[in-house]
């Protein structure tokens, strides 16, 4: 069985950066309607770029990994740069074909984390 | 007899792997008996119903309304109760509509389970919200069967007019012994819906022994065409009732300034119908009559019990809802892996299968879970298939741990 790729796993089965942050910058709660997942972002600025990306939640494998990663990768970035970001560019970051019926759990963290810099 | 073969789509790939189809919950195969019905009609009788006095409108009309008297047979209703819907869902909106509107008061109690489907929620919380009702949910025991007593209390508070509750849990997949509630609430003169969307193809329907003033299901869910339904109404019911939809066919006659109603049932069948899709779901009817329930029965119980044999073995899958009436449903909580993921990779092995809520989310919430793998049988699966899925199953759950 073709089980997604082994980066994914690897960010699903040890999520890196859980957890909280004390007086975040930003923050947002994010649902994901057709399966309940819940998701919440708490970000730390650093000028115009982000410092450190924290999260809680629970959710399937697609939408777990591809916040994880983010929470990585987007750390040092502008604002604007992450607004920028789109289906396309999470595609590439998680480095295996997502079919469009897993768009809303690819995208789940990317959203949720552009709502939050939005917001603050 | 049961033939696998009957059904098309069943020999057919997906992905370069033969269909297994698990997901029959949500709609069901469709017999070549059933197509070819809808395929004769367009290829020979089609025409608009009930106008027009010509052969060809003559023909559609005497096969659409004789598809109303084997469907009338099959639930055991006279055909002026039988009204065309698009499903199930538009069934139970027609009776809030066009019954509750004209019969329930501000105060006035509507009482539903916790296990409803979302279309036996949302009608009623839009009556909330227009005319102020009042919603009472019968709660679940521990296996998530209905529990009776406290329905039975229930229908007892004041102000009880409607209890709108499903036969069947289409998360749960248990056949709630509906009756017994159903006796209470006539002997309180308290009217009755019953939601068999998921029941339907797993039983033989009888309204009368069943002892309900409204019945609704889906075609589609019984091997017959999507976007066909059956709304049953007891008649002096339906005849009290306003209309629902307005427009052709529902009318007698039309002024400037009034109209009057059509006869029952053309009263609540506005506009034209799915003339094709109804003369299929009565091909549907027929085709189940023919196998016989029976059998269907039989071969439904022995792979639910196949199925939940496999299941046992497997203690890192939690199965929903358990009980005597169990159909060969089963939605299931699998530790360390997510129905999303489940349905998505096992779909690509060829399984069909559906992750969520099921549009019940209520009963989701009360269960403390967010989503569901569903895996729900039909008589044309196998015992080798559900080895299959199992076989794949336990492949996924290897790569997860």
């Amino acid at each position: 069985m073709d089980i997604y790729g082994q980066n994914i796993m690897d960010h699903y089965k040890n999520p890196r950066n859980v957890g909280f942050l004390e007086a975040p910058d930003a923050s947002h709660q994010a649902t994901n309607a057709t399966c309940g997942d819940e998701l919440a972002v708490f970000i730390k600025m650093k000028g115009q770029k982000i410092a450190a990306i924290k999260f809680q939640g629970n959710g399937c494998a697609i939408s777990q990994a591809a916040t994880s990663i983010l929470s990585e990768e987007l750390v040092g970035q502008t604002k604007k740069k992450v607004a920028s970001y789109k289906f396309a560019d999470i595609q590439k970051i998680l480095g295996v074909p997502i079919s469009e019926r897993r768009y809303k759990c690819a995208m789940l963290g990317l959203r949720a984390i552009q709502v939050a810099l939005d917001k603050g | 007899m049961i033939k696998r073969s009957d059904f098309p789509i069943l020999k057919s790939k997906i992905g370069g792997r033969l269909l297994v189809y698990f997901d029959n919950a949500a709609t069901s195969q469709k017999p070549k008996a059933v197509i070819n019905a809808v395929t004769t009609y367009y290829e020979n009788f089609n025409a608009n119903v009930h106008r027009g006095l010509n052969p060809l409108a003559a023909e559609a009309t005497e096969r659409y309304e004789a598809a109303r008297d084997i469907i009338a047979e099959f639930i055991g209703a006279k055909r002026q109760e039988v009204i065309f819907t698009r499903g199930a869902t538009e069934s139970i909106n027609l009776v809030a509509r066009a019954w509750g509107e004209a019969n329930l008061r501000s105060g006035d109690i509507v009482l539903l389970s916790l296990a409803e489907h979302h279309a036996n929620i949302v009608p009623w919380l839009q009556l909330k919200e227009k005319i102020g009702i009042r919603l009472s949910y019968i709660p679940l025991n521990k296996g998530g069967e209905l529990d009776l007593g406290a329905g039975a209390k229930l229908l007892k508070q004041p102000r009880v007019k409607l209890m709108s509750v499903s036969l069947a849990s289409n998360v749960l997949g248990l056949r709630n012994d509906l009756e017994k509630l159903l006796r209470a609430a006539k002997k309180l003169h308290i009217i009755s819906l019953v939601d068999a969307a998921q029941a339907a193809a797993h039983e033989a329907l009888d309204v009368k022994k069943l002892g309900c003033d409204f019945l609704a299901f889906s075609g589609h869910k019984i091997y017959g065409p999507t976007g066909t339904g059956v709304l049953y109404g007891r008649q002096e019911l339906l005849a009290a009732m306003p209309p629902f939809l307005g427009g052709g066919d529902m009318i007698d006659s039309v002024a400037l300034d009034n109209f009057s109603v059509n006869e029952l049932p053309y009263k609540f069948e506005a506009g034209t119908p799915n003339i094709a899709g109804v003369i299929g779901l009565g091909e549907a009817c027929k085709y189940l009559v023919k196998i016989g329930w029976p059998e269907i029965k039989v071969r439904e119980k022995s792979l639910r019990d196949h199925f939940l044999k496999k299941l046992k073995r497997r203690s890192f899958i939690r199965l929903i809802g358990s009980g005597r009436q169990k159909l060969p449903l089963f939605s299931l909580v699998i530790d360390g892996v997510h129905p999303h993921d489940a349905a998505d990779l096992l779909g690509q092995e060829g399984i069909i299968l559906r992750a969520g809520h099921h549009c019940a989310q209520p009963l989701h919430k009360q269960l403390g879970l967010t989503a569901t793998l569903r895996a729900s049988l039909s008589f044309y699966n196998t015992k080798s298939e559900i080895d299959y899925f199992f076989k794949k199953f336990d492949e996924l759950c290897r790569a997860f741990h």
